[in-house]
C-alpha cells in the first residue's frame, strides 16, 4: 500500500496541485504478483555486439516482444543497453544517444538495464575509463527517470558471457517487478554458475529456507516471498516473539523454532531442526537485528553490545557452524539484511551502522570460503523501508527520509523480500560477496 | 487376609478372547500458553480463545497446517454452555484441516492427562495415526449461572402461548431469584471447598507448615531455573504479552512463605498450615500435547520424545471420609506399579501435580507408612519413597499455576523432554511417573518412557 501522499498525488485533483506547486510526485510502483507477467510491452535491445544479439536471441525466446531498433512512439517497458565491448569512452556515444530517443516511450515503472564490465577488471586505461563511465551515466540516468521506472546496471566479469545464467537471472530481476524499488545500482556477476528456474512462478522449489527475525515486519515479508516461491521454510525468532511467529509459520506453512540466535548453539540448533524436519539445509537468510540509537556521546554499554551481538555477531557465528555442516554443501545459500546506514552513515545510529557495515565486511570476506562448495553469500542493503519501526520516527524528519530518493517513496518489506528471494535463487549462482541496496536510489550515500 | 482398601488382583488365568496386538504411542511434543492469574493477562481471553493459540502455536512448531489429525481431544473443567463442542471450535479456528475430528472431555483437574490417555490408546489400538490432546481453564471467564427460580421460569416462559398465561409465569418470579450463582469449588455432597478438605488430609498425616512452604519454594525456584535455561523455548508460545508464568516468584524465600496467614482449615486453630503461598491460585491457561504412532511420526521427521507406557485411574470415598478428597492417586500408582512390576525407585523423575504442597506431601506420607501400606494398599508394608530430588524438578502447580484442565498437558509435555534428555545424557531408558488428583476425588497416574 502505497503512502498517504502517494495515494494523493496520484488522484486527478492531487497531481493537478502537486504539478503546479512543484511537490514531489512519486508513482505508484509496480509490484509482483504470482503469475504476473515479466514486462507488459516490448523490450528494446540496444546495442550491436554479439553479446547483445545473443541477449535479444535469449529474451526472444521467453516469449518477449524484442526489439533491436525502438519504432518511434511505441511506449516501451524495458531498454536494455549492451554495453559488454566498450574499449573507448568515445564508444558510448552511439548506444547511448539511441537508447536517448526512446526514454520518452518508457512506459510508467519501465526500466533501462545496462550490460557493462567492470572498470577494475581492464585491461587498459581506455577500457576503464569507458567502464567508469557507465557507472556514471547510468547512476545520473536513473536519477532522470520518471514514474517509478528504474535504471540498474549488471556487470559482467571478465569471461562472463552476456547469456550466462546469473545475467539472465539478474537481467529478469531488473526487468521484474521484483526489483521495484532498487534503482541505480549495479549487480556483479562474477560466474558462469547457476540456472534459470524451470518454473518462473516458483524458483525456490524443493528448497529449505531459514528465515530469522521472521515473527514481524520484514522478516515475516520474507517467509511470505520465499514461501510464494515454493521454499519451505524454517522460522526463527526469539521465544518472547513466539505468538507473532507462530502466527507466521502457520499462514506460510512452516516450522516455528523459538531460538535466541545469540546462544552459542543457535547455529547447530538451527542445522539439527532444519535436517530433522526437512532433510537438508539450502538457503538461511540472516534477518534478525535491532537498533537501539542514541548520539556516540550517550552511548552505553549495553545498547552498544546489544546491537553488535545480534546484528553481526550472532550471524558470524551461526556462519561458521553452517561452513563446517556437512549439510550445508550444495549450492548453499546466505543472504544477510545490511543497512545504508552501514554505507552512508547515520547520526544516531553508531552501534547500527557499525554492525551494519560489518556484515558487509562479513559477506565479502566470507564469499571465497562459499564459493568452494558452490554456494553464495550477499547482501541487501535496505534504505526507508515502511515498517513499524520506521512508522515511529517523528513525522516531519520521516517525510524527509521517505522522499530524498530517486522514487520519491519509501519501499515496502516486499521490496526488500523480492531481492532476497532473488539472491538466494539458482538464478543468482554466479552472484557472490555482493550487497545489493534496496533505498530507491537514496540520495545520500550512494 | 482381608483388606478394606484397593487392590487389583492378578488376573487368574489368561483372557480367553483375542486381544488385538498394540503398538507403541509417542509424544512428539507439546505446547502451552503461559498460565495467568485469574483476572489478569487472560481476563477478557475465553477458553476457545485460548485453546486455540496453544493449538496453533503446537501446529507452527511441528509443521502441521493442514494436516487432519487422526483425533484432537480436550475439555475445560469450568465450561460455558454455549461450549458444548469447546474442542471442534477451536480446531475450526486453528490451521489444523478443517476436516479433524475431535471430542471434548471434562474429568475436573485429571481432563488433560486422560485426553492424553485416551487418544494414547487409541493410537495403541490402531484406530488413529495421530492425536492432539489438551486441556484448558479460565478461572477469570467462568460462567455464571442463573438462579434454579429463574432458570424454570425462562423454561416455562418460553412453552407458554398466551399472554395471561406469561404474565402467570412471571408473577412466580421473587427478588432472590435475580441474583446469579457465582461459581464454587466446593464438593456437592460436603459442601466443603477443596482447600478444607485438604486441610483435613493435611491434619491426618501430620504434615508441617515448614515442609509445605519448602514444597512451594523449590516449585518456584526450579520453575525459574527452567525458564532460565531455556528449557520452556519449545514448550511454550507467548500469549498476550505473556512469556512466563505470571505466577511464577522467582525471588520467593522461606520467611516471604512463613508470613503468608493460612487460608485454608482455619477452624484448626493454630494447626493450621495452609497458605496461599502452599496452594494454587486461580489460573487461566492452556495446553497440548502431540501424540503419535510411530509410523506417523516417523513419516514426518517428527521429534519422539517418550512413549505413554500405561495409566490408571483410581476414586476414593471421600463423602464419608475413608480417604481424603485428593489422596486418589495414593491407590492408582500402586495398582498401576504393580501391573508393570515396578517400584517407585525404578523412575528418573517424579510429577506429581501441586494441588496444594500438602497433597503432595500426604501422598507420599501415606506410600511411606508401614500400616497404611498393609492394611489399605494390600502390600507386605509400606508402598515406598521416593527420591526428592527427582520430584518436580523442573516446577509444578505451585509456580506455575493451575488452570485445571491444562495442568496434564503441562505435565506430560514438561517429562517429555525431560526423560529424553535424560534419556540421551544417561545413554540408558529413562522413566517417569505423572499424578494427578482431581474433584470429586478421583486422580489419574500414568507411566511415560524416554524415546
Amino acid at each position: 500500500m502505497a503512502d498517504t501522499y502517494t495515494q494523493m498525488v496520484n488522484s486527478n485533483l492531487g497531481r493537478s496541485v502537486a504539478r503546479k506547486l512543484g511537490l514531489p510526485q512519486p508513482a505508484v510502483l509496480r509490484r509482483y504478483k504470482s503469475g504476473q507477467p515479466l514486462v507488459t510491452g516490448p523490450v528494446v535491445v540496444v546495442g550491436d555486439t554479439p553479446g547483445a544479439d545473443k541477449l535479444a536471441a535469449e529474451l526472444l525466446s521467453w516469449d518477449l516482444d524484442v526489439r533491436r531498433h525502438a519504432v518511434p512512439a511505441e511506449k516501451l517497458a524495458a531498454i536494455i543497453l549492451v554495453l559488454d565491448e566498450l574499449e573507448h569512452p568515445a564508444e558510448l556515444e552511439r548506444p547511448v544517444l539511441a537508447a536517448a530517443g526512446s526514454l520518452r516511450d518508457l512506459q510508467p515503472c519501465g526500466r533501462l538495464i545496462t550490460l557493462s564490465r567492470p572498470a577494475a577488471e581492464a585491461s587498459s586505461p581506455h577500457a576503464a575509463a569507458a567502464r567508469q563511465g557507465v557507472d556514471g551515466f547510468l547512476r545520473s540516468l536513473a536519477k532522470e527517470l520518471r514514474a517509478g521506472a528504474t535504471g540498474n546496471g549488471v556487470l559482467l566479469g571478465n569471461g562472463t558471457a552476456t547469456t550466462s545464467p546469473s545475467v539472465l537471472g539478474a537481467v529478469r530481476f531488473f526487468l521484474s517487478a521484483r526489483s521495484a524499488f532498487v534503482d541505480g545500482q549495479f549487480l556483479s556477476v562474477s560466474t558462469e554458475d547457476g540456472a534459470l528456474p524451470p518454473d518462473p512462478d516458483r524458483p525456490l522449489a524443493g528448497k529449505v529456507a531459514v528465515v530469522t527475525g521472521a515473527a514481524r515486519g520484514i522478516g515475516a515479508e520474507i517467509a511470505r516471498t520465499l514461501h510464494r516461491d515454493g521454499a519451505t521454510l524454517v522460522l526463527v525468532d526469539i521465544p518472547a516473539a513466539g505468538d507473532q511467529l507462530a502466527s507466521v509459520a502457520n499462514e506460510v506453512r512452516g516450522t516455528a523454532l523459538q531460538l535466541d540466535i545469540t546462544g552459542a548453539d543457535a547455529g547447530q540448533r538451527i542445522i539439527d531442526h532444519a535436517v530433522q524436519r526437512h532433510g537438508r539445509l539450502d538457503i538461511v537468510v540472516h534477518n534478525a537485528g535491532v537498533t537501539r540509537d542514541k548520539l556516540m556521546a550517550n552511548m552505553d554499554q549495553a545498547r552498544w553490545n546489544l546491537v553488535i551481538n545480534i546484528n553481526i555477531a550472532a550471524q558470524l557465528r551461526i556462519n561458521e557452524a553452517l561452513l563446517a555442516s556437512e549439510y550445508f554443501r550444495s549450492t548453499p545459500r546466505i543472504v544477510s539484511v545490511a543497512s545504508t546506514s552501514g554505507i552512508a552513515g547515520n547520526r544516531g545510529q553508531t552501534n547500527y551502522a557499525a554492525s551494519k557495515g560489518g556484515v558487509m565486511g562479513m559477506v565479502r570476506a566470507t564469499a571465497p570460503l562459499l564459493a568452494t562448495a558452490g554456494g553464495t553469500i550477499n547482501a541487501v542493503a535496505p534504505g526507508f523501508i515502511e515498517t513499524d519501526m520506521t512508522a515511529r520516527i517523528p513525522f516531519a524528519v520521516r517525510e524527509v527520509a521517505r522522499r530524498l530518493n530517486s522514487l520519491q517513496q519509501g519501499g515496502m518489506p516486499s521490496d526488500v523480500a523480492e531481492t532476497i528471494a532473488f539472491l538466494a535463487s539458482d538464478a543468482a549462482g554466479g552472484i557472490n560477496g555482493q550487497v545489493l541496496r534496496v533505498c530507491g536510489q537514496n540520495l545520500v550515500g550512494a | 487376609m482381608s483388606i478394606d482398601g484397593q487392590t487389583t488382583p492378578a488376573p487368574e488365568e489368561p483372557a480367553a478372547a483375542a486381544v488385538p496386538a498394540t503398538r507403541r504411542a509417542v509424544i512428539v511434543g507439546g505446547n502451552r500458553i503461559p498460565f495467568a492469574r485469574a483476572g489478569g493477562a487472560y481476563a477478557k481471553s475465553s477458553n476457545q480463545d485460548m485453546l486455540t493459540a496453544a493449538l496453533d502455536g503446537l501446529i507452527a512448531r511441528f509443521g502441521l497446517q493442514d494436516e487432519r489429525i487422526g483425533q484432537v481431544a480436550a475439555g475445560a473443567v469450568l465450561k460455558h454452555s454455549r461450549d458444548f463442542n469447546l474442542t471442534r471450535e477451536a480446531v475450526l479456528g486453528s490451521a489444523l484441516s478443517a476436516e479433524t475430528p475431535v471430542y471434548d472431555l471434562q474429568q475436573a483437574c485429571a481432563t488433560g492427562l486422560e485426553t492424553v490417555v485416551g487418544l494414547a490408546n487409541k493410537i495403541k489400538l490402531g484406530q488413529i495415526e495421530s492425536g492432539i490432546a489438551g486441556g484448558v481453564d479460565s478461572a477469570s471467564d467462568a460462567p455464571v449461572v442463573v438462579s434454579e427460580g429463574l432458570r424454570e421460569v425462562i423454561l416455562d416462559l418460553h412453552r407458554a402461548r398466551t399472554l395471561p398465561q406469561r404474565l402467570q409465569i412471571l408473577s412466580r418470579l421473587r427478588p432472590k431469584d435475580l441474583a446469579p450463582l457465582a461459581p464454587g469449588t466446593a464438593e456437592p455432597r460436603t459442601g466443603l471447598t477443596m482447600g478444607e478438605h485438604q486441610a483435613l488430609t493435611t491434619a491426618q498425616w501430620k504434615i508441617s507448615r515448614e515442609a509445605q512452604d519448602e514444597l512451594a519454594l523449590n516449585s518456584h525456584h526450579n520453575l525459574a531455573a527452567a525458564y532460565e535455561s531455556g528449557f520452556f523455548d519449545d514448550l511454550m508460545t507467548p500469549y498476550r504479552g505473556l512469556t512466563r508464568d505470571a505466577n511464577l516468584r522467582a525471588d520467593t524465600s522461606m520467611e516471604k512463605l512463613a508470613s503468608l496467614k493460612p487460608v485454608f482449615g482455619r477452624n484448626l486453630g493454630a494447626d493450621a498450615t495452609m497458605t496461599a503461598g502452599n496452594s494454587t491460585p486461580l489460573t487461566d491457561g492452556a495446553s497440548t500435547v502431540l501424540l503419535a504412532s510411530d509410523e506417523w511420526a516417523d513419516a514426518r521427521d517428527l521429534p519422539k520424545l517418550a512413549a505413554v507406557v500405561d495409566a490408571e485411574a483410581a476414586a476414593v470415598d471421600f463423602v464419608h471420609g475413608k480417604d481424603g478428597l485428593l489422596m486418589a492417586p495414593v491407590f492408582a500408582v500402586p495398582r498401576l506399579l504393580g501391573r508393570q512390576g515396578l517400584t517407585l525407585a525404578d523412575f528418573d523423575y517424579f510429577e506429581i501435580h501441586e494441588a496444594f504442597a500438602a497433597t503432595v506431601l500426604s501422598t507420599l506420607a501415606a506410600w511411606e507408612d508401614e500400616d497404611f501400606g498393609r492394611t489399605r494398599l494390600g502390600l507386605e508394608g509400606a508402598f515406598g519413597s521416593i527420591d526428592r530430588t527427582r520430584l518436580n524438578v523442573n516446577g509444578s502447580s505451585l509456580a506455575a499455576g493451575h488452570p485445571f484442565a491444562a495442568t496434564g498437558g503441562r505435565i506430560v509435555g514438561t517429562l517429555a523432554k525431560m526423560l529424553h534428555a535424560k534419556a540421551a545424557s544417561a545413554g540408558r531408558p529413562a522413566r517417569g511417573l505423572v499424578s494427578v488428583c482431581a474433584a470429586g476425588g478421583q486422580g489419574v497416574v500414568a507411566i511415560l518412557e524416554s524415546l
